[in-house]
């Protein structure tokens, strides 16, 4: 995938770049010097202990969480630290919740509608209707996500695993540069678990995607790099092979 | 989609809205006619009194139907939306007291009444305008608009939601109430604004003015209910929807979730506002107590009741629960207090989805029997067929 900064034209280095980030909540450090330099087109996964910062560290992506000091750069130039949540998401960077966040009360159909690329004025929703063209975006998605014969179900009545993958939908249709997908497989059987790689290998060969997860095996089918957080900055980096047999990593995740 | 299915979708999966709604229209018509073309005494008849009755009614559903937009759609629980019918209504009040000229009890041409009694000299600059009927009208809009815009602007843009929201909303309303009730704020203090005498050059006290009036909160109610199921059967209606169970998604899928907020909340002021003005004409004074924050509760018992997130379930408990008031602080002044807290338990705790909540459950039912029923006559029909 190749992406031109529209300022001035010329290729963008990193989509996301972190630097010497830090965010403490009340005297603690939830993200100490972290930095993080994400490519466009890049799937990248972050593991790392409960606590580690994964959570805060999207938060401050998202726009949710402001940080103390340090640098996070979108397309290189735009500091989205001077940004909303509202104004993040149009700029391109999609969030999926470790929780599947979907709307229960609308029809699978009308979860995607509403996540649909587009303006999000009031007017516009108002006497909004969908064109040819975005109902075979809408079509083209439920095949992706496996959900084609829901389409009409309430999104209340899915199973835990196709609200996950209706929410990656969800994101995908918003056609973001970015998606931030937290613990996707969280809850899953083997058989969903590796339905989702799948997916998320599928969605990150025209999207940068940034993979938050704490299952092994889910991490090894998504076969990309991999960071690996603790106590808020990045411990080590490279293929999983890499990490694993790094003795700092082992220790953390095996305990002193 | 074209401009005629906009209006299509006004109609389609709503047979209970179209239901009472008619209901509403028959009544609306029916009453006033009855009043005054039936002789008193004859078996058509219908007292002043209960056509009356009728009317406030009407318009306490319009209120319910504005509150049931922001808290049944869009999870915004306003504790004070009483405020904004009194202001309409005080809004329209104004006007009614310009009407009176010299014929108040003073008899004084430039002042009412209570700034005569209060030794006032001059009309207030807030009092301006209100001799004419358009400027009046406009008040009945912007004075709750403004008030909910510039309130609701406060209040989401530093996200206050939930339980807090309503709070203060319920201190909008009662701090209203305390300056209504004071002489110096310029409004009748604690008699509020009365002793109309016409509306438009038409007496206010007799029989064909209120008809009117009771027609056109019949069909006031249908228009809001009109213009509230275009905005919920939208996609701006799944929006709403969507901010009610999941802020935080629309905020990360991009959606301004405070602006939308923000227009629902001035929108459903608006209407409560209007509601408010057509309801002083017809009870002949502008109160405030109106602005009492017991009034903004019982709203909230309305929708509750009736049924959140339908619209038609709203004019649905508007309705039987005023008439129940009505009649029973008539009949058994005592007990209308128990009933009303009997009714607010046993909602929460057996009809969580109110009457309409029942009455769709119902229909679904129905529709899964008639469905299996006629997939059995198609089973029978095709096994005759084979043998």
């Amino acid at each position: 995938m190749k992406l031109v900064n529209s300022a001035d034209q010329h290729p963008v280095q990193s989509l996301l770049y972190m630097s010497g980030v830090t965010k403490s909540f009340d005297g603690f450090k939830a993200i100490n010097n972290l930095s993080l330099d994400i490519a466009p087109g890049e799937l990248r996964a972050i593991i790392g202990p409960n606590g580690a910062g994964k959570s805060t560290m999207m938060d401050i992506i998202t726009g949710k969480t402001k940080p103390d000091t340090g640098d996070v750069k979108f397309k290189d130039t735009i500091d989205l630290t001077q940004h909303d949540e509202a104004d993040i998401a149009n700029m391109g960077i999609g969030r999926k919740f470790q929780k599947p966040t979907v709307i229960e009360s609308l029809t699978v159909w009308e979860n995607l509608d509403l996540a649909l690329a587009g303006n999000r004025g009031i007017w516009q929703t108002l006497f909004f209707t969908l064109s040819s063209k975005q109902k075979d975006k809408i079509a083209t998605t439920l095949e992706l996500i496996g959900l084609s014969d829901k389409q009409n179900d309430t999104a209340a009545n899915l199973s835990h695993g196709q609200k996950q993958w209706l929410e990656i939908g969800m994101l995908f249709i918003q056609d973001p540069q970015m998606l931030l997908v937290d613990e996707p497989a969280g809850g899953m059987t083997d058989a969903e678990t590796m339905e989702t790689a799948r997916l998320l290998k599928e969605i990150s060969k025209d999207h940068s995607v940034i993979v938050v997860e704490h299952d092994m095996d889910f991490v090894r089918a998504l076969d990309c790099r991999v960071t690996v957080l603790h106590e808020g900055s990045v411990l080590a980096e490279g293929s999983l092979e890499k990490v694993s047999a790094d003795p700092k990593v082992i220790e953390v995740y095996l305990g002193r | 989609m074209t401009n005629n299915s906009m209006i299509q979708r006004l109609f389609t999966n709503d047979p209970m809205g179209r239901a009472v709604l008619g209901l509403v229209l028959a009544l609306g018509i029916i009453f006033p006619l009855c009043n005054v073309l039936a002789p008193e005494g004859s078996f058509f008849h219908i007292s002043t009194f209960t056509m009356t009755l009728l009317g406030k009614m009407l318009c306490f559903a319009i209120l319910a139907l504005a509150l049931d937009l922001v808290w049944g759609y869009c999870g915004i629980l306003s504790l004070g939306h009483g405020a904004f019918f009194a202001l309409g209504g005080y809004a329209m009040g104004m006007y009614l007291m310009r009407q009176i000229g010299d014929r108040g009890v003073y008899g004084n041409p430039e002042l009412p009444d209570f700034m005569v009694f209060l030794n006032w000299d001059a009309l207030p600059w807030y009092w301006m305008g209100f001799d004419n009927f358009g400027f009046a009208l406009l008040m009945v809009v912007l004075a709750p608009g403004l008030l909910a815009f510039v309130f609701g602007w406060l209040a989401f843009r530093s996200r206050v939601t939930g339980v807090y929201f309503s709070i203060i909303t319920q201190a909008l309303t009662f701090a209203l109430m305390q300056m209504f009730f004071m002489n110096k704020f310029g409004f009748g203090g604690n008699n509020g604004l009365t002793d109309f005498k016409d509306i438009l050059g038409f007496d206010i006290q007799s029989d064909a003015t209120r008809s009117v009036l009771v027609f056109l909160a019949a069909v006031v109610l249908c228009i809001a209910y009109f213009v509230c199921r275009f905005i919920v059967s939208s996609k701006l209606g799944n929006v709403l929807v969507s901010i009610r169970d999941s802020e935080s998604r629309m905020r990360f899928l991009g959606y301004r979730v405070e602006h939308y907020k923000l227009l629902v909340f001035t929108f459903s002021a608006v209407i409560a506002g209007i509601a408010g003005a057509i309801y002083v004409p017809l009870v002949g004074a502008a109160n405030p107590s109106e602005f009492s924050p017991i009034n903004s509760i019982g709203i909230v018992i309305w929708v509750a009741l009736g049924g959140r997130g339908t619209l038609y379930g709203a004019i649905i408990g508007a309705l039987v629960i005023s008439y129940a008031k009505s009649f029973f602080t008539t009949s058994f002044p005592d007990l209308w207090l128990y009933i009303l807290g009997g009714l607010f338990v046993v909602t929460t705790m057996y009809l969580p989805t109110g009457i309409a909540g029942k009455i769709e459950e119902y229909r679904e039912r129905k529709n899964a029997r008639s469905q299996t029923e006629f997939e059995a006559a198609l089973n029978a029909s095709t096994s005759e067929v084979n043998s």
